[in-house]
């Protein structure tokens, strides 16, 4: 299996006046060609930071992508003006993404015709004719019935689920070699969450593109991800196989969240929920050691006086950064 | 209240929310939103009960209606005995204490001028619950209940987290010492490491002051761990209800198991043996539901019967009741 993208130690920081914001410190992880990975944690742990600061669609100022790499076919992407010529050849169509939100990541003036179109036109170089051609094939492909009269539409015409639909058939409309999903369905409800998930899987398969699925529900990356990555404070804490993950969680804030996490047929008589202790942390000036060491019931004296550990492997593929290592029995 | 050792806490009977579509200057009546469109069932004492469904299915106007926050369009909410669906905001009034709400967004739900103490005691000053002189101690008591500290009484919410909020406003809700807790979503905004303290919080309230509580959510995993009972309701109909156990085991409506298995549960190994039944298309407008069966529009098992007949919720043994012809 080939590498296709090589992120490693990636940092992103934003300069607020209320004091620095490491929102991503250090973030490193690889995609393979034709891979499902996912990337999980809690909300502001800089899941869609590190995403964004690959596309290099950080905001600057307040924002500033400080170090690290990020290696796509053979060329490291943060070399690249955010604003220059390369960056946009690969933004939408070498690394495509989709958003969380789809009604305020679709322009709501322009109608959905232009807006596939437009990166078809960009990127492939197609004719207007063409490019609606592809466009109504694309909408058919993601399930969008009517697709020739409804490409006229403007988005407030669909309902959230056809609007993250749209947005997939955008996303794929170049041939993609990487696909960006972050959140894509924390905003519909749960049969139209497995509706567009299949749809993505689906569809990844058919374009052969590798999918990041960005969630912070651990059913998603269960079912679809082969290995994942949990983040917690700007940092992967733990990667690996996603059986090995689920199965034998090695880091204290994994097994935590797996812990606190009511699952499908458990009920309080057979399970009672475990809660972590505290608080997510708040990224203004974080202490130079482990952000979760406060939370932590595993935590020894080190933990405080050394620098947050790098990541390790214990086991194939799979890696924890703690210095402790709870073995699950 | 007259009949509170009554076994039921609330008996629901046909209850219909029905809200006018206008249209034009004189805002001339055109149709109808069914929210909810006949529902009935019971809570007994010390009960949670779960009630699920996809937005826009009608659970939360069913809470309100239950708070007589709406007047229903027609039915019984039958509380302790007494029906109020049809009562006078006056004649409400000291029924009000004994059933309040806890809200999804613990960001709008609480007052940001006021003080944190004012708001969670701001329902025993309404019902004259406290002398003046006791109002501090009963609001620190209050506030150790739901794992406060007390001396952050005096602060505004804005200087709370979520989950601090959230269980601020579950003293609110527990002031008054209600009987039934209608809980709105009451984690749904919350991060996912806070939201198993304020499920364990309420499980916990239930034990010590033995409440009954209606708890509406989408998320049926968190619903099925705190609920006795689980009621799936569909475009403004319940189509199944049975014990939360069995609901998960043996699920038998169609848009049931379809709910259950879009679920992904966190256990690769389990998810790649399960069956996923994938629903085509999306759930049909309230203001012109499917005749017949609500569902049927959608259901992979839908006859003739099922577009031109309602089907009623029968029981098919142990509580397990189901609107379905076909199982």
């Amino acid at each position: 299996m080939t590498v296709l993208l090589n992120v490693e130690n990636l940092k992103t920081h934003f300069y607020t006046y209320r004091g620095l914001v490491k929102a991503v410190d250090g973030f490193s992880c690889h995609l393979n060609e034709g891979e499902i990975i996912g990337l999980v944690g809690e909300s502001g742990c800089g899941k869609s930071v590190s995403m964004l600061s690959i596309m290099q669609l950080i905001s600057s100022p307040p924002g500033q992508i400080v170090g690290g790499s990020v290696i796509f076919e053979g060329q490291d992407l943060l070399k690249y003006k955010a604003k220059g010529e390369e960056m946009s050849s690969i933004r939408g169509g070498k690394i495509a993404m989709i958003f969380q939100e789809p009604m305020t990541s679709l322009n709501p003036v322009l109608s959905i015709r232009r807006q596939i179109t437009e990166g078809l036109e960009l990127h492939l170089n197609m004719n207007p004719q063409s490019a609606k051609d592809r466009a109504i094939s694309l909408l058919n492909m993601v399930g969008i019935s009517d697709a020739e009269t409804r490409i006229n539409d403007y988005p407030h015409q669909f309902s959230g689920g056809m609007r993250q639909r749209v947005m997939i058939a955008i996303a794929l409309s170049c041939n993609p070699k990487i696909l960006i999903a972050d959140e894509p369905t924390t905003a519909v409800d749960v049969t139209t969450q497995a509706q567009l998930l299949e749809l993505m899987q689906e569809m990844v398969v058919h374009f052969n593109t590798s999918l990041i699925i960005v969630t912070h529900n651990l059913g998603v990356v269960a079912r679809y991800a082969e290995r994942i990555y949990v983040m917690y404070s700007g940092r992967i804490i733990e990667s690996g196989l996603s059986e090995d993950i689920f199965a034998h969680p090695r880091h204290p804030y994994t097994i935590g969240l797996l812990n606190c996490v009511p699952q499908l047929g458990e009920t309080r008589a057979n399970r009672k929920l475990v809660p972590i202790a505290g608080l997510p942390p708040n990224l203004i000036n974080m202490p130079p050691y482990c952000a979760f060491f406060p939370r932590c019931p595993h935590r020894i004296d080190k933990c405080r006086r050394e620098p947050w550990p790098e990541l390790r492997p214990v086991g194939d593929q799979h890696y924890i950064s703690c210095f402790v290592d709870v073995q699950e029995k | 209240m007259e009949a509170l050792h009554d076994d039921n806490v609330l008996d629901v009977r046909n209850l219909k929310m029905y809200f006018p579509i206008t249209k034009g200057l004189l805002r001339r009546k055109v149709g109808d939103i069914k929210a909810v469109d006949d529902v009935s069932f019971m809570i007994k004492k010390h009960e949670t009960l779960g009630l699920v469904g996809e937005s826009g299915c009608g659970k939360t106007t069913t809470g309100r209606c239950i708070l007589r926050l709406y007047r229903p369009t027609s039915g019984d909410i039958v509380f302790h005995g007494r029906d109020i669906s049809k009562l006078s905001d006056h004649d409400l009034r000291p029924i009000r204490r004994h059933m309040s709400a806890i809200f999804q967004d613990p960001y709008g739900s609480l007052n940001p001028r006021q003080s944190a103490g004012t708001i969670a005691g701001l329902p025993l000053k309404i019902h004259h619950m406290v002398e003046k002189r006791d109002f501090n101690d009963k609001i620190a008591a209050l506030f150790k209940m739901v794992g406060l500290n007390p001396s952050m009484m005096d602060r505004v919410p804005h200087e709370f987290s979520g989950g601090q909020r959230q269980r601020l406003g579950i003293a609110r809700a527990i002031a008054c010492q209600p009987s039934l807790i209608i809980c709105d979503e009451p984690i749904s905004a919350l991060d996912v490491s806070i939201q198993a303290q304020i499920i364990n919080l309420l499980e916990e309230l239930q034990e010590t002051i033995g409440l009954t509580y209606l708890f509406i959510a989408h998320d049926l995993s968190v619903v099925q761990h705190i609920s006795n009972r689980v009621a799936v309701m569909y475009l403004g109909r319940i189509v199944e209800v049975a014990s939360s156990q069995e609901l998960y085991a043996a699920p038998l409506h169609p848009y049931t198991r379809a709910l259950l298995s879009a679920i992904p549960i966190a256990n690769p190994v389990l998810e790649k043996k399960r069956r996923r039944i994938v629903l085509k298309g999306e759930v049909p407008s309230p203001a012109h539901p499917p005749t017949g069966c609500h569902f049927h529009s959608r259901c992979e098992l839908a006859t003739a019967d099922c577009r031109e007949q309602r089907p009623p919720l029968r029981d098919v043994g142990r509580g397990h009741e189901v609107a379905c012809f076909k199982v």
